[in-house]
């Protein structure tokens, strides 16, 4: 018999202990599926029946039509603000609005002449991330509103936005990519590191090492089924991600399975670099948490975006793989990104691995010896 | 040649000294007793000739090939059972076999009859498809046997298979390694219970990281040189104190319900009624009695 022999018992085991553990099922496939549908309906970031406050000062056909364009839009649900415009900072405090169109007495009279004319709208920055998002749709409406009437409305911002890749703005395609990566690296990482720590402290790997087994025929044995679970989690969100949240698939499939597997094979050194260290489950489970689900939600421009966060943690987000899976996954499903278009972030997966399993290896030792 | 070869050992962890300087021969085909107190060190030794740890100084030999050397020789050869129960608990009795028989890589036109031999004598054939982890005490200890037992080990080195084992288990467990010694196999095995000891052919009694006295239970027992007593009293305490005192004692120690007694020289009948009388008649009965593993034990740490 050949040395695979001996990886192909430690990967039937292993694959044994996810059947027999049915909380270990429930981490791996009902835990993404929560995720998703959370992320997807709960934590929706889309603008949707805003509430929109009018103050219309001009009460001209124009001004209506400009009101009717807000109101043709499925974000915006409008009403009219009969108050004195002293008073108007008591529409966001009360929070009957989210967003305040003010249109001037002038408004018509100067669209007629052909001269600038404005308008003002106020946002409720509470939520900047939403605040962001509630300005850029005015801007389009507003631009399609100049396109109609050649009129030319100045922007309180001096921006056009052109919204490319995802013109509506769903964040479905933001945090379906960002919910593999997340996944991917949770199960990849911590389920290997808890699978190797249970055995130091149960004592089975004592009983493992005085076998003529060799360090790379443990690790690859163990990891095996993790990769392949970590396969059908990704694929299941993805799935799941195009069906109900309409995530289109501009790029190519292949890239996306050879660049995942470089992810899960980062993810997994991660994990085997954990358990190399540690000793208990205990310590395990909060090393691959902190070094996975914190910094691939907080840091990997999963939720927030990298570039407005403080310069440091602009650098320690190198460190963090999702930041580069992200790009990828992102960059294939939604652009259509090539692979010579990803290739920083392919080979910065491809460093941290190589750095972590040679670690990982050296670290690893045969016998009990501290 | 000997199997298993230990000169000078040496093993501390850190300020503890776990082995300190011991020499120790196992031969061939023999069942060799470790035999001494939790802490005595007796896991360190079996750990550093199973090659899990290594010797800080000294050397060992298992047929031959050093322990810092042929890492992979010697695991081929050995069959190890750690102290602790160290199977897969969610696994059933055939999985984790099977297993163990893959790791050590047992030829598949082999391995139903290993299977079936060692079913014979663990009898576990009926629990095959139960989970590791829902067997009785001395099921489990006959199953982590036989995974140690499964790619049929020149030498087999089993830490504490006893322990925490009830009395029935642990004599049918002897009768095992008796059948499996008998088959030309080396078993070296530890134990914490002296009365263990006499099942064995050689034993070295372990004391603190150091070795008392390596010989066979009887003749260590014949070389006990205090003439030793077993008293019955109505209050053992008061008695072992009372004779702490006496002149010319050598060990006092209780065994359940007696109290055994040695001295520098034998005593007479009249001594003994004087005694009696001294004690207010606390002291009992007394008769002659045959040292056990233990008496010697108690007598060499002193």
């Amino acid at each position: 018999m050949t040395k695979a022999s001996r990886t192909i018992a430690i990967a039937r085991k292993e694959f044994l202990h996810i059947i027999h553990d049915p909380r270990s099922l429930i981490i791996i496939f009902v835990m993404p599926l929560m995720q998703l549908i959370l992320f997807g309906y709960a934590l929706n970031m889309e603008i949707q029946n805003i509430n929109l406050a009018v103050i219309d000062y001009s009460r001209t056909p124009q001004s209506s039509h400009l009101i009717e364009q807000f109101e043709g839009s499925e974000f915006f649900s409008v009403f009219h603000y009969n108050g004195k415009h002293s008073d108007i900072e008591n529409i966001f405090l009360k929070r009957e609005a989210k967003i305040i169109l003010v249109i001037d007495q002038d408004f018509a009279r100067n669209f007629q002449r052909q001269t600038k004319t404005s308008i003002q709208i106020l946002v409720d920055a509470a939520d900047p991330n939403a605040a962001t998002i509630i300005k850029n749709y005015c801007y389009g409406i507003i631009a399609n509103f100049n396109l109609e009437h050649g009129g030319q409305i100045s922007q309180p911002f001096d921006v056009e936005p052109r919204i490319w890749y995802n013109p509506d703005m769903k964040s479905a395609y933001f945090f379906v990519p960002g919910l593999i990566a997340l996944i991917l690296v949770m199960i990849s990482a911590m389920l290997t590191s808890l699978a190797i720590t249970r055995e130091k402290e149960t004592g089975t790997l004592e009983q493992i090492l005085v076998s003529p087994i060799k360090p790379i025929e443990i690790i690859i044995g163990k990891v095996f089924p993790y990769i392949i679970m970590a396969f059908l989690d990704g694929f299941l969100i993805l799935m799941m991600g195009m069906i109900l949240f309409k995530v289109p698939f501009a790029g190519s499939h292949f890239l996306l399975i050879l660049l995942s597997t470089l992810y899960i094979i980062t993810a997994l050194s991660l994990g085997l670099m954990i358990s190399a260290t540690v000793e208990t489950q205990q310590v395990a489970m909060m090393m691959a948490i902190s070094a996975t689900l914190l910094p691939t939600v907080m840091l990997s421009g999963f939720i927030f975006p990298i570039r407005s966060m403080p310069i440091l943690l602009q650098y320690v987000s190198y460190i963090v793989p999702a930041k580069y899976f992200l790009i990828i996954a992102r960059g294939i499903l939604i652009k259509g990104n090539t692979f010579f278009q990803l290739g920083f972030q392919t080979l910065a997966l491809t460093l941290m691995s190589i750095i972590l399993l040679i670690r990982t290896l050296r670290k690893f030792s045969l016998n009990l010896e501290k | 040649m000997n199997d298993i070869e230990i000169i000078n050992f040496k093993k501390s962890y850190g300020d503890v000294n776990a082995v300190n300087g011991i020499n120790l021969q196992v031969k061939k085909g023999e069942l060799f007793g470790l035999i001494g107190p939790d802490g005595a060190g007796k896991t360190t030794l079996m750990r550093t000739i199973c090659t899990l740890l290594l010797p800080d100084a000294g050397s060992i030999q298992v047929k031959g090939m050093d322990v810092t050397q042929n890492i992979p020789g010697i695991r081929a050869l050995l069959g190890y059972m750690p102290q602790r129960f160290s199977l897969y608990q969610d696994l059933t009795v055939e999985q984790n076999l099977n297993f163990f028989a893959d790791l050590f890589q047992v030829p598949q036109s082999n391995r139903e009859s290993r299977l079936q031999q060692l079913f014979q004598f663990s009898k576990l054939e009926p629990f095959k498809k139960r989970a590791a982890g829902d067997l009785s005490g001395g099921m489990k200890q006959k199953l982590a046997l036989s995974c140690a037992l499964i790619h049929t080990p020149e030498i087999l080195v089993l830490d504490e298979p006893t322990f925490g084992v009830d009395p029935v288990s642990r004599q049918e467990f002897w009768e095992i390694l008796h059948s499996i010694r008998a088959e030309g196999t080396t078993i070296l095995v530890s134990t914490a219970y002296m009365d263990e000891a006499d099942l064995c052919d050689r034993v070295a009694l372990f004391f603190s990281g150091q070795i008392k006295a390596v010989d066979t239970p009887l003749a260590l027992r014949k070389n006990f040189k205090f003439p030793l007593y077993r008293l019955q009293g109505k209050n053992l305490r008061q008695l072992r104190d009372f004779f702490d005192q006496i002149s010319g004692i050598h060990t006092t120690q209780t065994f359940g319900d007696s109290l055994h007694v040695s001295f520098s020289g034998k005593q007479s009948e009249s001594q003994w009624q004087a005694w009696q009388k001294k004690t207010g008649g606390n002291l009992v009965s007394w008769q002659v009695q045959e040292p056990s593993i233990e008496d010697v034990f108690l007598d060499l740490i002193k």
